[in-house]
């Protein structure tokens, strides 16, 4: 995990200052004279050599110093500490949204193979991964905001502020998100599900005189729910991913918004900062689902397995 | 008298198996209503974007003052958009950059993506280990958000868009194509070729490399339509296509400050995208089931 986490550094550090224009002139403004974009290149370290600039950066970050903005000068940590709660709440609500969907719907579908049911589960499935977040989000402010009335089509409120205004303006964009999620689970859960519902354990569960749901939840879902929780944690990236399209549309103000804009205005400290905030992100939870994996089901071994 | 029996030997056609398997690989194919559905649809837009210029009415970039966000009509079938530009042939038009964008960066990735796979996977080793890493740790990024900084790094435009995507896409062609010669790589034949004397490329490429063709394909079409998805995203941020080059991503963009006045502004470029992701991923579906039944 270590070098992979020391690669993501070195990409974003690479990436960053292959960024067009100069960090220097950015900071000063285009009328500042070349002497004084010259001092500052020096004072900022931008005439070293890049390794220099990456060990005096990387050194930084690991005492928490990502910088500070070139916008406003603000630290970027403090802007990550501010943008993370947002995102935060946007990906538990888009993660219930994904599970109160992909529950009912995978248990239906496995459950009545072949039948209307299942069909439905399946389209709906498809078209969840097929519709881009952004054509969502638009048909999701046009019929729930513009036609009916009933959530404000964009705006942000900390949730501990004004706890159902904030799940009022939440709401669309975790649908946004959490639509994608869904579907890849509704996918998971049915195959999962009818695999392990040809078990043998299972058929004794019916044997034994159990009922359907008895055998579905207490038997079945059980295991049936392991993969389901990896590819769920695998979509971590493309909650992050789909969180930079749907902040925009619906103007929150979270992670994926601030990477979109510190882009567009060259903002370098806070792109480096969020961009690998993501990636760390990814990489630990990846490793936390790994680790749940083999905890959840103690077949798995994490060493010793096949390459 | 001697009789001659003749014998007559009834000619029949023998077929040659590669076409047996061919024909029964096709038979498959069409049994799969949806996946043939969907290939029609990706024949039609494809045809439609080929020939855009003779099947758009209108130019897609002239713009009309006095038709400014017209609805759907005959005169113009989706409306017109902010600037009485006609919107039917401004996604004829940008059926050409979606589909240019889907095609070429998946071509980007296969390009760079299966020649590494495969020295990875045959040479194992410390080479292996760090092309491995390397891509494990592209993976990590939210596939957008390095698409994003790409983008940002090459400059906005259809031509860096496709560049980054491809690059974007890369990790996961490598992966497969890797997994697949690691399967095949200490097989019996894979044995003889080297025991013949073959140098190693020739074993790769002859040998190994055609049967990673079929999962291959199945991952190439499902990445057109990931590659469209963010090729349309880097427009909707305007990081894509530039205007006045009609692209959907860009069309929607704007078409969302219009969305209580002129909806379909962007209805039209949403549903198309929608329409041609979907019938791709079904077409991929279909072309899964054709190639490995066992797969499905």
């Amino acid at each position: 995990m270590i070098v992979i986490l020391f690669i993501v550094s070195v990409i974003i550090f690479s990436l960053v200052n292959v960024l067009p224009g100069d960090p220097a002139l950015l900071k000063l403004g285009q009328e500042a004279s070349p002497e004084a974009v010259e001092k500052l290149r020096e004072e900022m370290g931008l005439n070293d050599p890049l390794y220099m600039q990456y060990i005096h950066w990387v050194t930084n970050v690991l005492q928490g110093d990502l910088g500070n903005s070139y916008v406003d000068n603000t630290a970027v940590t403090k802007i990550l500490m501010q943008k993370i709660p947002v995102t935060l709440e946007l990906t538990i609500l888009s993660f219930l949204v994904a599970i109160l969907i992909a529950l009912p719907a995978g248990i239906i579908s496995a459950s009545r193979k072949g039948t209307l049911w299942d069909y439905s589960g399946t389209l709906f499935a498809l078209s969840g991964v097929s519709v881009p977040p952004f054509f969502l989000g638009i048909l999701l402010i046009f019929i729930f905001s513009i036609g009916l009335g009933w959530f404000p089509p964009s705006g942000y409120q900390p949730f501990f502020e004004n706890p159902l205004n904030s799940l009022m303006l939440m709401i669309l964009p975790a649908i946004t998100v959490g639509i994608r999620l869904s579907a890849e689970l509704t996918r998971m859960l049915r195959s999962s599900l009818l695999e392990v519902l040809q078990s043998d354990y299972i058929r004794t569960g019916y044997a034994k005189g159990l009922r359907e749901k008895g055998v579905i939840f207490r038997h079945a879902l059980r295991n049936a729910l392991i993969p389901v929780i990896t590819v769920s944690g695998l979509q971590v990236g493309s909650f992050l991913g789909g969180a930079v399209i749907t902040e925009t549309i619906f103007a929150v103000p979270g992670l994926g918004q601030l990477v979109v804009n510190s882009i567009l205005t060259r903002d370098f400290p806070v792109v480096q900062g969020a961009v690998m905030f993501m990636a760390f992100a990814v990489v630990f939870i990846n490793f936390t689902v790994d680790l749940l994996y083999s905890f959840l089901d103690p077949r798995i071994k994490l060493s010793g397995g096949a390459k | 008298m001697e009789q001659i029996h003749e014998v007559k030997i009834q000619e029949t056609k023998v077929q040659s198996p590669r076409i047996a398997l061919y024909k029964s690989m096709l038979k498959r194919f069409l049994q799969n209503k949806l996946a043939v559905v969907a290939g029609m649809f990706i024949v039609l837009l494809l045809s439609s974007a080929l020939f855009a210029p003779v099947i758009a009415p209108y130019d897609p970039t002239t713009q009309d003052y006095a038709k400014i966000m017209n609805p759907p009509s005959s005169e113009h079938w989706f409306g017109t958009d902010e600037i009485g530009r006609d919107i039917f042939s401004r996604v004829i038009y940008g059926a050409r950059v979606s589909l240019q964008a889907g095609l070429i960066s998946v071509g980007i990735a296969l390009g760079v993506g299966v020649p590494i796979g495969l020295i990875s996977g045959f040479y194992r080793g410390f080479l292996d280990e760090v092309i491995m890493r390397i891509t494990d740790a592209l993976l990590s990024f939210p596939s957008l958000v390095l698409a994003l900084a790409l983008a940002a790094v090459l400059g906005a435009g259809l031509e860096n868009a496709m560049i980054a995507i491809g690059i974007v896409l890369t990790p996961n062609f490598i992966r497969l194509v890797r997994a697949e010669v690691l399967a095949h790589r200490e097989r019996e034949y894979v044995e003889a070729a080297k025991a013949s004397g073959l140098r190693d490329w020739r074993v790769m490429l002859v040998h190994i490399f055609p049967n990673t063709l079929a999962p291959m394909m199945v991952q190439a079409t499902l990445a057109i339509a990931a590659a469209i998805i963010s090729e349309a995203s880097l427009s909707y941020l305007g990081l894509g296509t530039q205007p006045p080059t009609p692209s959907w991503g860009a069309m929607l963009s704007a078409g969302q400050g219009y969305l209580s006045e002129a909806p379909w502004i962007a209805f039209a470029p949403g549903i198309f995208i929608f329409l041609t992701v979907i019938s791709i991923n079904l077409f991929g579906d279909g072309v899964r089931d054709m190639l490995d039944p066992k797969l499905k």
